[in-house]
């Protein structure tokens, strides 16, 4: 049977590509923004966040009132609740974005402490996982989903080097680096936790499809 | 503990089958709802539970319902105290014209149970106070019970079902003629009877199924599709056929 409740749905989704859409911008840009040392491009990441939250806002509103109006349940109940934590996911990754762009604006003035080969692979990598877990979302793919969770070793495993390296061989050796070496590390750290959320919403879309939780649980994966 | 247990059950009116092999274990003081569209066989399985399909004629059944571990099925079983054990609440509230006080001890007096003027004021004020009806009409006992309003006269009816200490409710869409605050009420009592009777309601109303159920069952063409914890069936039924049907694809 034809439902108008499908129309609805799909309204949602396209809201929460969108949102998918401009959080990856973000965070593509602000790393970009760090790699070329680029004032404007920061300050055009933080610039458009208003937007990003505004959207989010509206989401939230569309799932709250489909909830009230349509009572859904099942796969439909599972949609709209993955939906909205999604959402909250992606507004995050954004927010981690504006703080890495935030980071570069403090770095831009300053001469490069050493040359950038970590943090923009591990940059990749959040890109990558943000954008699959997305993918599997939209295409309900529990492979894929399963895929952007076993990767999140990875990225935290690069964190970790980069921490590492920075703490070891630049502040440790000569504390006045830190200046230059601090925001390196929190960018690697935010960047971790935009991992992390993907995480998140590749677990969600395990529950999704197959109603199974994994958060917290890797052995049911 | 299991209360009602059905093994392929099958019910045929004449010559159509309206109940396919139903095998289902119904929990002791738990409220069981049973879903399903129009026609699916659910208010013929609640019926089964006691016996009143036998009043159609050409019906024939197969299979074995025990209650408490007796076969309710066997031609010999006294119908009369089935019923009484296993009592029944329909769509529109039915009460006598008579007035509240005598149907509530309506069942008493049919039964055959002889009490004192005292005891039975006394079951009187506890079935009443059962359903939360005693505080309204304790003073207008003797008033007709036709002038109550939709909801009391349903709460009424479940008050004389009481009367005589059944184990068992069966409701058939209870709620269906009353009011979202009135439906609200009932359900609110279910919860409350649910310390004492194993309820089993058959419901349209899918959120009702959802709210106050705690076991959930879906019938589809005489079968029973999905049987299942209501948290379960609702968020994650295992068959797409009560996907479907619950959120409102089917048809």
């Amino acid at each position: 049977m034809q439902r108008h409740f499908d129309d609805e749905l799909k309204e949602l989704l396209k809201d929460i590509l969108k949102m998918a859409a401009l959080t990856q911008e973000s965070i593509f840009k602000s790393t970009e923004a760090l790699k070329s040392r680029d004032r404007a491009q920061a300050q055009e990441v933080i610039s458009h966040d208003n937007a990003i939250d505004e959207l989010e806002l509206a989401i939230d509103e569309r799932c709250i009132d489909l909830i009230a109006r349509y009572q859904p349940m099942a796969g439909d109940l599972r949609f709209i609740s993955t939906g909205m934590k999604i959402n909250a996911d992606l507004e995050r990754i954004a927010d981690l974005s504006v703080d890495i762009s935030e980071r570069v604006l403090e770095l831009v003035d300053k001469p490069l402490l050493k040359p950038l080969i970590d943090i923009p692979k591990l940059s990749v990598i959040a890109q990558n996982m943000v954008h699959d877990s997305i993918d599997a979302f939209v295409n309900k793919n529990v492979d894929l989903a399963k895929k952007v969770v076993l990767s999140d070793p990875e990225a935290d495993k690069l964190r970790n080097l980069v921490q590492d390296e920075l703490i070891n061989d630049y502040m440790s050796v000569d504390p006045k680096t830190a200046d230059r070496a601090v925001p390196l590390l929190l960018i690697a750290r935010h960047l971790e936790r935009i991992c992390d959320h993907a995480t998140n919403i590749a677990e969600d879309v395990v529950y999704l499809v197959e109603a199974r939780v994994v958060k917290h649980h890797p052995e049911a994966l | 503990m299991v209360k009602i247990v059905t093994s392929n059950l099958n019910l045929w009116y004449s010559g159509f089958q309206a109940l396919k092999n139903v095998c289902v274990s119904l929990q002791e003081k738990k409220i069981t709802a049973i879903i399903g569209p129009s026609g699916c066989g659910k208010s013929t399985l609640l019926r089964v539970f006691n016996r009143m399909n036998d009043l159609v004629e050409g019906i024939k059944m197969g299979g074995e319902v025990l209650i408490d571990g007796k076969n309710i099925l066997d031609q010999k079983i006294d119908l009369v105290a089935l019923r009484k054990n296993v009592g029944m609440v329909f769509q529109r509230p039915n009460p006598f014209p008579l007035s509240i006080f005598e149907n509530v001890v309506f069942g008493l007096r049919i039964h055959g149970f002889a009490q004192s003027k005292e005891n039975v004021y006394r079951v009187v004020e506890e079935s009443l106070r059962s359903v939360l009806l005693w505080d309204e009409l304790k003073d207008r006992l003797h008033e007709s019970a036709m002038d109550l309003s939709l909801e009391q006269k349903q709460r009424l009816c479940i008050a004389r079902l009481i009367a005589v200490k059944p184990d068992i409710l069966l409701m058939d869409e209870p709620c269906s003629s009353l009011d979202p605050q009135a439906t609200a009420r009932i359900e609110e009592l279910m919860r409350e009877l649910k310390a004492n009777y194993t309820i089993v309601i058959v419901t349209h109303n899918m959120q009702q199924a959802a709210r106050i159920s705690d076991d959930t069952g879906f019938m589809l063409l005489g079968e029973l599709v999905e049987f299942g914890k209501t948290e379960n069936v609702f968020t994650a039924p295992k068959d797409k056929r009560t996907e479907d049907y619950i959120t409102g694809r089917y048809g």
